[in-house]
């Protein structure tokens, strides 16, 4: 657990050193800013259902944006072949690189606290609704952290890595958003399949143990592909 | 120290590495030489555990490789290839960061990173960021990350591949100076490498170990003939062949080269048992050539390495 620990320090160092951290969170402050309040006003309703609303989507990009250089750059490079002959099992190296994502998530959250809190002031605003949102947010980011993740290990072109993680984090988005394309028979598990919904049901201030065991199984298949994606390359 | 049974690694169909066993004692340093795609990169990964061997196996001091990865990590500093760093990092940062993993804490750090940075000549470049390292000084790094815990066995995949003259007999002191103490296992394809800084030589070919033996015993015992050359004036070389060929040992004449009106250079192959260099200056003697060169082939190593790794 020390060597996560040590290895989930390094990658958010690299994150908050390079310009990649600013670039992705201020572009991911924009568009949920943007697309938030330009509707906010037209309601006039002191909730934040329109931001927790967008997430997902804005999600699907970004976060194959952050974690598409885990893997792949340090196959790219050959470091990890450094990383893994040192002292390490493989279970400290992907968990230290997941926790490195999911903090990067957690820390492009943290300045979107601020519009709860300016709704605070301006209307009577829910909490139990928002506190819910945050929680569903982090699960979802760790969901998509752990996809991102499994997408990373299984090329060293960073660009495919992002375009499969993204295509993956979307189709979770939106897949319950299409079942008329499929026999009513498989409705009922495509529509559990999809990300959206299980979040959606959180932020309302729902917190469901189906929700979040939903989220779990999914950053547990995430990195446990990711675990037989690299076994099967050594 | 480290004991090798019957190790094969496949790529799919590719055989890489076949059924190769070796057994590396403590203090030695030895090199694994062969041509490109000999399999020598693989074995060394293996044995870093970074490749898992398709069967055969690992033991190194009392672990098993299968069963303590972790522990055999610990004893072991490797440098692979060109030495892929993080290149985004700061030297120190670096070095800092692979102390931690390596479970030295705060003050052992900074004793051992002054430590290194003295045997590896890293002084003046602690502040700089990794990829704006030269190719020499890239592989120092590499070297102190190596060392980093001062390991009992040390295994490094080409130290010197793209180093210029000076920084190759440096890195070379280096590891001479390493392996006094420590068990140290090199790959190269420089032979002049091996001759300079290994105990013992083992040379793979195909993904089999075709010698393994001490540089000196290796010499001696490799091939069965000896050559000798001679450059005369004066003769032709029907004459010379009919003239040498009564001597007992020699086995065949051959022409190498003749300049018109100039000198005619011959080589001799000998049976290695007799010294026959007096006989055959007696012989030149009693007739009208002139000799001008005269000298014996000594078996180099890259004569041995050519025979034992021709492809047939």
């Amino acid at each position: 657990m020390h060597q996560a620990i040590r290895i989930c320090n390094k990658e958010l160092k690299d994150y908050f050193i390079s310009p990649i951290a600013y670039i992705v969170i201020s572009i991911f402050l924009l568009v949920t800013g943007w697309f938030f309040f330009t509707t906010f006003f037209y309601y006039n309703q002191a909730d934040l259902r329109n931001f927790f609303g967008l997430l997902p989507i804005t999600f699907a990009f970004l976060i194959p944006a952050v974690t598409m250089r885990l893997f792949s750059e340090e196959m790219n490079v050959g470091s990890y072949e450094l990383l893994i002959t040192l002292p390490v099992t493989f279970k400290d190296v992907l968990l230290g690189k997941f926790l490195a994502g999911v903090l990067f998530v957690a820390a492009a959250l943290l300045p979107t606290l601020a519009y709860p809190i300016c709704i605070a002031f301006m209307g009577q605003l829910d909490w139990g609704p928002v506190a819910g949102g945050y929680l569903g947010a982090l699960l979802l980011g760790a969901a998509f952290v752990a996809v991102g993740l499994f997408s990373s290990s299984l090329t060293r072109n960073q660009i495919i890595a992002f375009v499969v993680g993204m295509a993956i984090c979307f189709s979770l988005t939106l897949i319950d958003k299409m079942l008329f394309f499929f026999p009513n028979s498989l409705l009922g598990v495509i529509g559990y399949l999809g990300a959206d919904f299980h979040f959606q049901n959180i932020a309302k201030g729902i917190v469901d143990s189906r929700d979040i065991l939903y989220f779990l199984s999914v950053v547990f298949i995430g990195l446990y592909g990711t675990h037989l994606v690299m076994q099967e390359k050594s | 120290m480290i004991h090798v049974e019957n190790l094969t690694k496949y790529y799919n169909e590719f055989c890489a590495v076949d059924r190769i066993s070796v057994d590396i004692h403590k203090g030695e340093v030895l090199g694994l030489l062969g041509p490109n795609g000999a399999g020598k990169t693989t074995t060394l990964r293996m044995l870093t555990g970074y490749f898992m061997p398709t069967s055969g196996t690992i033991r190194v001091k009392d672990y098993l490789l299968d069963e303590n990865l972790l522990e055999i990590k610990k004893l072991i500093g490797y440098l692979p290839e060109s030495a892929p760093l993080y290149h985004n990092m700061l030297v120190f940062d670096y070095l800092d960061y692979v102390a931690g993993i390596r479970g030295l804490d705060k003050d052992q750090r900074a004793f051992r990173i002054r430590q290194l940075v003295d045997l590896c000549g890293l002084g003046e470049i602690m502040h700089r960021s990794i990829n704006e390292l030269s190719k020499g000084l890239n592989q120092r790094v590499g070297l102190a990350h190596a060392m980093m815990t001062d390991p009992e066995i040390l295994i490094l995949d080409e130290p010197t591949s793209g180093l210029d003259p000076n920084q190759i007999v440096e890195i070379r002191e280096i590891i001479r100076k390493i392996g006094e103490e420590k068990t140290v296992i090199l790959s190269t394809h420089i032979l002049s490498e091996v001759e300079a800084t290994c105990d013992r030589v083992v040379i793979l070919n195909n993904g089999k170990i075709v010698a393994d033996d001490h540089v000196e015993n290796l010499k001696q015992t490799a091939g069965q003939k000896h050559f000798i050359h001679l450059e005369l004036l004066n003769a032709d070389f029907q004459k010379v062949c009919h003239g040498l060929n009564g001597i007992q040992g020699i086995e065949n004449t051959e022409q190498i080269d003749e300049t018109p009106g100039g000198s005619l250079k011959v080589r001799l192959a000998c049976e290695s048992a007799v010294d026959l260099r007096e006989t055959i200056y007696q012989t030149i003697k009693q007739t009208s050539w002139v000799l001008i060169g005269f000298h014996q082939e000594t078996k180099t190593l890259e004569n041995i390495f050519r025979e034992l790794t021709k492809e047939d």
